[in-house]
């Protein structure tokens, strides 16, 4: 984004504000080490690290996620980015975890059993917890019973399921059926999303929403759950 | 498959000459040369063989509307039978579902070009034995470099490898044809993505059969 050589850039130098841009420029960019020493940089000038998430990493990485949809960046971009962001979140995952300051939620998800894909699930876990939601995750090839075992056991308010591959996206509706054979659906607002998968598919298996992609996602997510508790 | 078997062969006389109805096949740019060599191996000319860009497959949501275009053309230049060469590939089902509002348009059967070159037995048998593999073709072979190296991005950014493949263990390259040098390059792709070799020969599997089952019913009797 910048025409600026990168390597010219002294970040100490760069007031707070300026800093969150070029942060924000630097993970567009996918510049790992860059956006890890912009956010010790904030944690040192008294940033809390929530704030750190989500101004400057969560914001950034809401423009990757703009860009992606209109079509201005790829897959290797966001990843790129994505990673980039991953390496800021390490800094400040310690920080949040003992703060623990959010509410926003909590969400069990994983790909579904025989799709071993989990690129797109992790942008969700990421910009999830960016959200400040508690995410478990099951990771890939998850079984119905690991979803039922994990509701079980986390009492989440989202269920999420993921899967890249047209052979795979049908489980979602085992997983599905399976909760309301057990009387259990209500109980959860279920998202999935996927490369192959659409409204129509998400409306026919029956869940509650169908995610297009991340930023998406952790709206929707927003959106159920302020529903779901004022109800 | 095929779904539209257009004209019965039960009114022929002792005076019918049977005739093969000219037949669009749109197909994806990864099986060009499959098509062209099974339509001269067997003289199938009545196939009109056009192909769409295979870097599609990089954008699936791009694939439908394409393959819907080159319908409209079809029909345009006046050809009532169109055979599919696609998979699923990823639309999820999009493609299938626009193709049953056409008439006399029918798609090879399965999910993507392995699992129709496999066949569909020998592809569930593979992917029940290691979920982790990653398939190549003799297309995805021959233009590895390009088809998967580059447009992954990976010659930019190779950091990126582990997040693709971090789950996947071998490659198994399902080979249509025996040539040494597609060996050659298959080896090389599963070393530069640190995965496990292994080699099939498919030829062109369950692609041939249909291909010579779509030919067989559409033929259209002259009297």
């Amino acid at each position: 984004m910048s025409d600026i050589e990168d390597d010219e850039i002294d970040l100490r130098a760069l007031a707070d504000d300026e800093l969150v841009e070029q942060m924000q420029d630097d993970l567009y960019d996918g510049m790992r080490d860059e956006v890890i020493e912009g956010t010790e940089i904030l944690l040192e000038r008294g940033w809390a690290a929530d704030q750190v998430l989500t101004v400057a990493l969560v914001g950034g990485m809401t423009i990757v996620g703009v860009d992606f949809r209109d079509g201005i960046l790829f897959v290797p971009e966001v990843l790129s980015a994505a990673n980039a962001m991953k390496g800021g979140m390490e800094v400040l995952r310690p920080l949040l975890s003992a703060s623990d300051s959010s509410n926003a939620g909590k969400m069990v998800i994983g790909t579904v059993k025989g799709d071993i894909h989990d690129i797109g699930k992790n942008l969700v876990v990421m910009m999830m917890e960016g959200a400040g939601f508690e995410v478990v995750d099951l990771g890939i090839n998850t079984p119905v019973e690991e979803f039922l075992e994990a509701l079980e056991e986390h009492k989440p308010n989202i269920l999420g399921m993921s899967a890249l591959l047209t052979t795979t996206m049908p489980y979602m509706k085992v997983v599905i059926d399976e909760l309301v054979e057990r009387g259990m659906r209500d109980d959860y607002i279920v998202m999935v999303g996927g490369a192959p998968l659409n409204q129509e598919f998400g409306e026919a298996v029956g869940a509650d929403a169908y995610c297009r992609d991340a930023a998406t996602a952790v709206e929707t997510a927003k959106e159920l759950v302020a529903q779901s508790r004022a109800a | 498959m095929p779904r539209c078997a257009t004209q019965s062969n039960t009114a022929a006389t002792d005076h019918a000459a049977i005739q093969a109805t000219p037949t669009r096949v749109i197909a994806c740019g990864a099986l060009a040369v499959e098509l062209v060599e099974l339509k001269k191996a067997n003289q199938w000319d009545q196939l009109d063989i056009t192909c769409l860009p295979a870097k599609l497959h990089h954008h699936p949501q791009e694939i439908t509307p394409h393959v819907k275009q080159a319908i409209d053309e079809a029909r345009a230049e006046g050809f009532e039978q169109i055979l599919i060469g696609y998979g699923d590939c990823g639309t999820g089902g999009h493609l299938d579902m626009l193709l049953e509002q056409e008439k006399n348009v029918a798609r090879l059967p399965g999910a993507h070009c392995y699992e129709f070159f496999a066949t569909t037995p020998v592809f569930d048998a593979l992917a029940e034995e290691e979920l982790g593999t990653f398939y190549l073709t003799d297309f995805l072979a021959r233009h590895f470099d390009f088809f998967v190296w580059r447009m992954l991005g990976l010659d930019r950014k190779p950091e990126l490898l582990e997040m693709y493949f971090e789950h996947y263990k071998k490659v198994v390259y399902l080979a249509q044809t025996h040539d040494e040098d597609l060996v050659r390059r298959a080896r090389a792709a599963a070393k530069q993505l640190n995965l496990e070799y292994e080699f099939r020969f498919t030829g062109y599997g369950d692609m041939q059969s249909e291909l010579a089952q779509f030919v067989s019913f559409n033929k259209t009797v002259i009297n």
